[in-house]
């Protein structure tokens, strides 16, 4: 069968992910902050005003009606344990945490609720959950808008976590989570919103759990996640012209982590850098790294390096915020410093 | 209030259960026979029971960390619920709550909760649940005077209000947010009247009087399945118990604990029905002999029953997950 696809946005690719699993499932409802926005104004009732602050749930609204996309109070904690209950008792929701700093106002509901019902009730229950949410720096909205986090949530059993880089995967990973029967938090950075990508028409599902090569190569893996994976890419195009074979895995899904995509490209290239935008303390980098060294020491040929944002919140002056990011430049440092 | 027979022995033989299922967990827990600890819901019978005896297995309940009054009102198997709190793997959660997260899905309890406001957002949801599928369930959300301070308990309210869902929200005051008097704790001269906030109706009710709790979650049941929305009952009582078994109570007088006696919610209901002929004295004994019976059982279900197996641990974190990323690393 010939699968048509044409080149579309990230926001896109999102966007009719959640469309076709709505269309699919009258179970499936969304809901969140502005999701289609204006709710209870009479001419834009059936259309919605934003779809989302950055537009990825635009016009869903007109599609399927206020009962199924749900605008909510400024009320994480109200709506996002709502979210549960509903996933528990029947509904697959799809909530959106409009950016992931604002975890701090919800976490009880997602930690101590969704995360651990289905444990803590023996395995009666079961949470099909998904929580979208936008994170990463270089939008200039410092410290309450522009964190990672997601070594947060990936640090916590009875959660899946999951960062998409491009249209394709995001696509194919949201339509997975969305049918997934385990609460998921899926991580959507805010810098890749307009990239575009090749992407089918119609449904398919990328199983969660499974990295992606993006590059392959021979000296060095680049392990990383989101935003990261083209900052990794850019780096590995820079260091081809001297001739530096750089793999480039890009994870997809951090919990569960597909360790053995990671300890196969180890066995190959025997060298491992980890590029992470999120704070290097207890993170998913600092996991990698542990992986590295605990199942794949025989392999390694030269100390693991881990490309990251430093210890500190995002700062807001652009000088600051494009220090912080990790950078190509950054990432070839590394390489140059293990091959 | 007209009432049928079946009901009222319902009604009885739940409230009795209730109160020798806690006093016998106490006794139990004396003895060092439970793990962890426990709270304990003799005294506030008639609340969870006034409530309970108008839902269905279909509709939801959300509890407390004072959760086993609401698992019997809601008919969860009393064995079970014992084997549960002896940590047995035949426990209605395998061993893995105890008495703060005993549920049954199955039964539509959604879990005591260990965290005072952890309910209410999930009782707006298995609304809203009903709601988008179009059915007449409810949810009953129960909640004590302490999670009527909590931000969760504000937001499921006005969630619940904007969106018309069929939530019943229950304030159960007993006085003390563990050793916090309500009167301390909250602004406000009722915890009723908070509704007003939310534009829903707000009832305060005797919570040790089971006909004036039955009367008046019946309304705001009725209401919730008619598609008119969420009611806020408080239902105020006591419970006999400290906020946790060792709980010296010391914030108490013994002559409050005395009044509590007088105004005991069996004691009320047996007199109300004898004194009004709607049922004999032989029925209220029959039905204390069969859940004295089944209380025996229920322990010795529980006691004869295998502690899990400590590789359970490890089962149940997710429907779908690889096991060995949930095991030791070595």
């Amino acid at each position: 069968m010939v699968v048509a696809t044409r080149v579309i946005s990230y926001r896109e690719a999102l966007n009719e992910a959640i469309r076709l699993e709505m269309r699919r499932d009258p179970t499936v409802v969304i809901m969140g902050e502005d999701i289609a926005g204006g709710a209870g104004i009479g001419h834009i009732e059936s259309v919605g005003a934003w779809g989302g602050v950055l537009g990825v749930t635009k016009s869903l609204v007109s599609e399927f009606g206020r009962q199924r996309v749900l605008d909510t109070p400024i009320s994480e904690a109200g709506f996002i344990g709502a979210a549960v209950g509903a996933a528990v008792t029947g509904l697959r929701p799809i909530a959106e945490l409009m950016f992931v700093d604002f975890f701090g106002v919800c976490m009880d509901q997602i930690f101590n609720q969704g995360a651990k019902l289905r444990y803590m009730f023996g395995g009666k229950a079961k949470v099909p959950l998904v929580i979208r949410t936008m994170i990463g720096a270089g939008f200039g909205a410092a410290g309450q808008h522009s964190g990672c986090h997601y070594s947060v949530f990936t640090h916590m059993p009875g959660l899946k976590t999951v960062a998409p880089a491009t249209p394709y995967d995001a696509k194919g990973l949201l339509i997975a989570a969305i049918r997934d029967d385990d609460p998921v938090i899926f991580f959507e950075h805010k810098l890749l919103y307009d990239t575009t990508g090749e992407v089918p028409e119609g449904e398919y599902v990328i199983p969660l759990g499974k990295a992606d090569v993006k590059r392959e190569g021979s000296d060095v893996t680049v392990v990383a996640i989101a935003r990261m994976v083209h900052v990794a890419l850019e780096a590995a195009a820079r260091l081809a012209g001297e001739g530096i074979d750089v793999e480039v895995i890009d994870l997809r899904t951090l919990s569960p982590l597909d360790e053995e995509a990671i300890l196969e490209s180890l066995a190959k290239t025997r060298r491992l850098v980890v590029v992470d935008e999120d704070n290097p303390r207890c993170s998913v980098a600092a996991d990698i790294a542990a992986l590295a060294v605990d199942k794949g020491f025989d392999y390694l040929d030269a100390p693991v390096k881990m490309v990251t944002a430093p210890h500190t919140p995002v700062p807001f002056s652009p000088s600051m915020e494009q220090f912080y990011i990790p950078s190509p430049q950054r990432v070839i440092n590394a390489i140059r410093e293990v091959i | 209030m007209d009432i049928p027979k079946e009901k009222l022995r319902w009604i009885y033989g739940r409230m009795v259960m209730i109160r020798r299922f806690e006093d016998r967990v106490a006794q139990e827990f004396a003895a060092g026979k439970l793990p962890g600890f426990v709270h304990l819901y003799a005294g506030e019978e008639a609340i969870a029971v006034g409530v309970c005896a108008h839902l269905t297995d279909r509709d939801y309940i959300t509890s407390t960390h004072r959760g086993h009054g609401h698992c019997i009102a809601k008919g969860v198997d009393v064995r079970s619920m014992m084997a549960e709190l002896f940590g047995r793997s035949t426990g209605a959660c395998k061993g893995k709550g105890g008495s703060m997260h005993i549920a049954d899905v199955d039964k539509g309890m959604l879990g005591a909760n260990g965290i005072v406001g952890g309910g209410p957002p999930l009782a707006c949801g298995a609304g809203l649940m009903a709601k988008v599928k179009g059915t007449d369930q409810v949810a009953a959300c129960f909640f004590g005077d302490g999670a009527a301070e909590q931000g969760t308990t504000h937001e499921a309210m006005n969630l619940a209000a904007i969106w018309n869902l069929p939530v019943i929200f229950v304030c159960e005051n007993n006085l003390y947010a563990e050793s916090t008097p309500w009167t301390y704790h909250c602004a406000a001269s009722d915890i009723a009247s908070r509704a007003a906030a939310y534009d829903m109706p707000g009832v305060l009710v005797d919570g040790t009087d089971v006909f004036a709790v039955y009367e008046a979650a019946g309304e705001a049941v009725a209401r919730a399945r008619r598609g008119e929305g969420p009611s806020l009952l408080e239902c105020r009582g006591f419970r006999y118990y400290g906020h946790f078994q060792g709980d010296a109570v010391t914030y108490r007088t013994s002559e409050e604990e005395e009044e509590y006696r007088r105004r005991d919610p069996i004691e009320r209901f047996r007199q109300t029905v004898l004194s009004q002929g709607l049922l004999t004295e032989d029925e209220l004994n029959a039905i204390d002999e069969s859940v004295a019976r089944e209380i025996e059982e229920a322990v010795r279900y529980a006691e004869s029953s295998p502690m899990p197996s400590p590789a359970e641990c490890l089962t149940d974190v997710y429907v779908d997950y690889p096991a060995a990323q949930l095991a030791f690393r070595h």
